[in-house]
């Protein structure tokens, strides 16, 4: 779990993630939610911020904002709405209407695919600021000459989701933004694509002995802008700052950017500069407490999230949610599912799932349920080798032809038959009378050859299980 | 409650509230403010123990409306009000420190 | 014929034409304004073209609205699209919104003509007209005196006949008392009854927008015209106006009305008097008249002083130079701000500021503007007890008349005490108006405040047209 964090110390790691939501409008009023168009082309005297403007709620943030509640497994609870004041050129009011000490998700949780329990101290909503571009010097905020302002994003609606910090490495956190974005987009309540900003990630790090329970001083680190940059920005500051504290220095508590040219966080506000958000209830909003009738609603229409999809699979194939993991990923599962419903072997449904058809995703796309189950019980009574198996999906994957069955004939992919396969096998033993001392000696490895040599021959037709039994029986016999 | 606003309490949140203040008005606001606050002690004295703040003087909730877009500003219009623009944003002077 | 109501009439069936009507009061204007300014800003130009529009349509039979041709001035931090809205601040001047207020919109609807923007005290920070940032407005009964605030350029544009109605904003009083110094009828409506999209914020949870006007039937038909549910305002009500009109003359037989006790303390004796002659005369109407006692009221001051800052100071952060208005420039963001407000806001403003930030930072927050929100419901709660035995209640609108110029600037508490009578009804969000009745010994108008529960507006027009009968009846007779 702390791989990462040599010499005795662990690292103690908290995530705040914004999520953007899919709503056509914004927060508190009907621009349009969009992303890359025109600066300042969707904007309204409310979002604006104009002298004598008022907020009124989106009822769809809302109910996306209840659906994270509910897959994140939260309290979902009445709410209301605070100012947190402070001033930046891209925030229209100098305040971010948002909430703080009653949210409207609380106290819940997010299973790791490793089966590791992540709590989520809240999910709460708030309202998206303007984007700033600074200018002259480089695009970096410490050499510019000026900055610009858009504020199309400005009122766009968020979800910030705070973990506890019980992330325990570069790793797991990595683990847990990917689960999250999967919930997320499960959800409907996001499009997941870190790389337009739809989510963006802060991660709270500090480090302290390994086996303390009391938390060592933290560091926020901002501006990472993908799963890779987060896992290299982890691991960066818990160095940097196991090597303050081993050489007796103290960490101080402080934002920090992460560079991604450079692979390093630097420190952005002088340690002075404690905000005080002078926070307290918006007056131009009421309170939200969503009725059991919409909170009932929430819950009737969720999909199926990632962790259930895990759990499903897992059991009707016999094996530990960890294991189908990636196949969730993959959107996979269905597929899987509906193949063992139709009674095909399990085992090898999960192998040439995860193996032949995860590497062809548009393929996938093509291919039933009827037909993968088909084939997968063709190789599992015999019928095709492994080989075959995979040359038959692969033509069901390429588009040639939805039936199995007429591929395989097609290819001539006939299992050979008993003696003619004992003549092959006998030529290759009879060919090779060095190696089949050491086979009668014992050797374990050289039935290897004797069977690549039979494939040769047949040109894939033979079932290496077949091979290796008369083998032995010529072996015994 | 501080006996009295000195003017380090006045600076401080003279910057909270981005004001500049000469040194008269630190002075002369240190002084009106700590009179008002005077006045307000009969309100910290009182019990209100169990009573719940007003946020709101009506009983509302649950304000919402339909997720439909409405049109909004021509951005024409609204740089034409603006100090200083560039490129279709408005431009600010340097920003020295990263938003929390 | 000066009411807006006779003028609506008139202007409606073609008797006058309304080019007539607003030719008669820029006359007004032109006459009286340059000593008493009023007006920020006249529309003499648009208002005849309105005009204009109007009679043609009149002569098309087009339906014209409840306000015909009826001249009204509005209050100059209600938003006018494309024209100059400033709140008589040097941070807005000459800033245009693109917007209308909603009672704006809803005013043009009703075929309203703007005669212009009133002044006001800077961001409606005031008791008198005076923190204005282009010079104060003057009281038409008395040059020397104020006319009140912050709502002082509506209530002397109507006291002086340049428009039978204007628009105000009241906080803490600022309809009310300017139109007692002023002797008009000012209302404030329970809060939500009139919406707040496009009124410039000073404090949230406490502003409503309400009418002016010479007579009580004239403020009952603009608050009908204005009042209503918007869905731009979150906190604006579902109930339908109310209709107010018929209340005035229902009379008050079988009323009970109460005074307030604790805010006959520390009043000027021959406002006291009226107040008390006010009573005696609902009494002669047919109201049951007591005294009573609304304990927590006394703690209005103290906890209006807390929040209205609080939440002006976060109202006005907006004013920073980045978007629009005042900028100040400066090589870094940071001085840009604190150069340009400085130099954008008066000293009113930034005390405001200065003291609401001060409530709601951190460590003080729960001794101040907590306790304040607390004492808040003290007050709603002494109300309500109050209304369970009584239909309306009666107070002064302010302790004294209209005081002289100068007279309260020196200590800015002293300028806060004139809102010890209007503050409790902002508070608990109830309605309240001011009606006029007599006069001090200056010979200067006072007026009596008659207080509402919660929607009660119709109440309180009933209390208000037995008044105004007989004050009217009182001056014929004299």
């Amino acid at each position: 779990m702390s791989a990462d964090a040599p010499g005795g110390w662990e690292v103690v790691i908290g995530l705040e993630v914004h999520c953007e939501l899919r709503t056509a409008t914004k927060l508190f009023c009907g621009c349009r939610n969009a992303f890359g168009e025109e600066p300042n082309t969707n904007v309204c005297p409310v979002c604006l911020g104009l002298p004598g403007s008022l907020p009124v709620l989106n009822r769809q943030s809302v109910d996306y904002a209840m659906r994270i509640g509910e897959a994140l497994h939260c309290d979902i609870r009445r709410s209301i709405f605070h100012r947190k004041n402070y001033f930046y050129p891209d925030m229209p009011k100098d305040y971010q209407v948002s909430q703080y000490d009653e949210p409207i998700n609380a106290e819940g949780w997010l299973e790791l695919p490793d089966g590791k329990r992540i709590g989520v101290t809240r999910a709460h909503m708030e309202e998206d600021t303007g984007k700033s571009t600074h200018m002259g010097g480089g695009g970096r905020i410490g050499d510019a000459t000026h900055s610009l302002v858009d504020y199309n994003r400005a009122g766009v609606p968020l979800v910030e989701i705070v973990s506890e910090p019980e992330i325990g490495s570069a790793e797991e956190a990595r683990a847990y933004v990917s689960e999250l974005r999967a919930i997320l987009v499960a959800t409907g309540a996001s499009d997941g694509k870190m790389e337009e900003g739809s989510l963006r990630v802060d991660a709270n790090v500090s480090i302290r002995p390994r086996g303390a329970t009391a938390f060592g001083t933290r560091c926020e680190i901002k501006n990472m802008n993908s799963l890779r940059s987060l896992g290299r920005a982890i691991e960066y500051e818990t160095k940097r700052q196991i090597v303050l504290l081993e050489s007796g220095d103290r960490v101080v508590q402080e934002t920090r950017h992460w560079n991604e040219d450079e692979g390093r966080t630097s420190s952005m506000r002088s340690k002075e500069e404690a905000f005080d958000y002078r926070y307290f209830p918006e007056p131009d909003l009421v309170p939200l407490a969503p009725g059991a009738e919409w909170r009932s609603a929430v819950r009737a229409a969720m999909p199926a999230m990632p962790f259930d999809r895990r759990r499903a699979l897992a059991t009707a194939a016999g094996t530990e949610p960890g294991a189908v993991a990636l196949l969730v990923e993959q959107d996979l599962d269905g597929l899987v599912l509906a193949a063992i419903a139709e009674g095909a072997d399990p085992r090898i449904a999960l192998n040439r799932a995860a193996n032949e058809v995860a590497a062809d995703p548009d393929g996938a796309a093509r291919l039933s349920a009827a037909s993968f189950a088909r084939v997968v019980t063709m190789e599992a009574t015999g019928k095709l080798t492994a080989t075959q198996s995979k040359q038959v999906l692969a033509a069901m994957l390429a588009g040639e032809s939805d039936d199995p069955d007429a591929i395989a004939k097609d290819r001539g992919f006939e299992v050979m038959d008993t003696s003619a396969l004992e003549a092959v096998v006998d030529e290759v033993i009879a060919a090779n009378p060095a190696p089949w001392q050491r086979f009668l000696d014992g050797d374990p490895k050289v039935s290897g050859l004797f069977i690549g040599q039979v494939m040769k021959k047949t040109q894939g037709q033979a079932d290496g299980k077949a091979v290796t039994a008369i083998l032995q029986t010529r072996r015994d016999g | 409650m501080p006996d009295r606003i000195t003017p380090d309490d006045v600076r401080h949140v003279a910057r909270l509230a981005r004001l500049a203040v000469t040194d008269e008005e630190v002075e002369l606001f240190a002084g009106q403010l700590a009179a008002v606050l005077e006045h307000a002690t009969d309100v910290e004295a009182l019990d209100t123990s169990g009573v719940p703040p007003t946020a709101h003087p009506l009983p509302l909730e649950n304000v919402l409306r339909d997720d439909v877009v409405r049109t909004g500003v021509d951005r024409e219009e609204v740089l034409r009000m603006a100090p200083g623009t560039e490129a279709g944003r408005f431009r600010v002077p340097r920003i020295l420190g990263e938003a929390p | 014929m000066r009411t807006a109501v006779d003028i609506a009439e008139a202007v409606r069936t073609g008797a006058r034409s309304a080019v007539d009507v607003i030719d008669e009061h820029l006359a007004e204007v032109d006459r009286r304004e340059p000593e008493i300014h009023a007006f920020n800003l006249v529309l003499a130009d648009e208002a005849r073209r309105a005009a204009a529009d109007l009679d043609r349509r009149v002569a098309a039979g087009e339906s014209v609205g409840r306000l015909a041709g009826v001249p009204l001035a509005l209050k100059d931090n209600l938003c006018t699209r494309g024209l100059p809205t400033t709140c008589s601040s040097r941070i807005l001047d000459g800033w245009c919104p693109p917007y209308d207020a909603t009672v704006v919109e809803r005013l043009r609807a009703a075929g309203a003509v703007f005669v212009g923007k009133t002044n006001l005290d800077e961001f409606a920070m005031g008791s008198s007209t005076e923190n204005s940032a282009f010079g104060p407005t003057r009281n038409p009964l008395d040059i020397t005196r104020v006319p009140g605030g912050s709502s002082g350029g509506s209530a002397a544009a109507v006291a002086a006949g340049f428009a039978p109605l204007a628009l105000g904003s009241d906080t803490g009083g600022s309809i009310r008392q300017p139109a007692a110094f002023c002797g008009v009828v000012g209302v404030k409506p329970t809060y939500g009854a009139v919406s707040r999209y496009g009124l410039i914020a000073f404090a949230s949870s406490l502003d409503q927008i309400g009418p002016f006007s010479a007579t009580v039937a004239d403020s009952a038909l603009l608050l009908e015209v204005i009042a209503g549910h918007d869905p731009l305002d979150s906190t604006s009500i579902q109930s339908p106006a109310p209709s107010l009109t018929e209340a005035v003359e229902v009379g008050v037989e079988g009323l009970r009305i109460g005074i307030i006790r604790e805010l006959m303390d520390g009043i000027d004796a021959d406002v006291a008097a009226r107040v008390r002659e006010a009573a005696d005369v609902l009494a002669a109407a047919g109201a049951k008249v007591e005294e009573v006692s609304v304990a927590a009221t006394i703690y209005g001051l103290s906890a209006y002083y807390l929040i209205a800052p609080a939440e002006a100071s976060s109202n006005l952060s907006r004013y920073d130079g980045v978007r629009y208005g005042l900028r100040v420039d400066a090589p870094d963001i940071t001085t840009m701000y604190e150069q340009t407000r400085a130099a954008g806001f008066g000293p009113e403003v930034k005390r405001r500021i200065m003291l609401g930030t001060y409530a709601l930072s951190a460590g003080y927050y729960d001794a101040y503007y907590g306790q304040a929100q607390r004492v808040r419901t003290l007050i709603t709660r002494d109300f309500d007890s109050a209304y369970e035995h009584f239909d309306a209640l009666l107070s002064p609108t302010a302790p004294t008349t209209a005081f002289a110029f100068g007279a309260k600037t020196e200590n800015p508490l002293a300028m806060y005490l004139s809102d010890v009578c209007t503050i409790p009804s902002n508070l608990a969000g109830h309605p309240a108006m001011s009606v006029p009745f007599g006069t001090g010994d200056d010979g200067l108008p006072v007026g009596v405040q008659v207080l509402a529960p919660a929607l009660g507006e119709t109440v309180m027009f009933r209390v208000a047209g037995a008044l105004e009968a007989a004050a009217t009846a009182a001056t014929v007779m004299a």
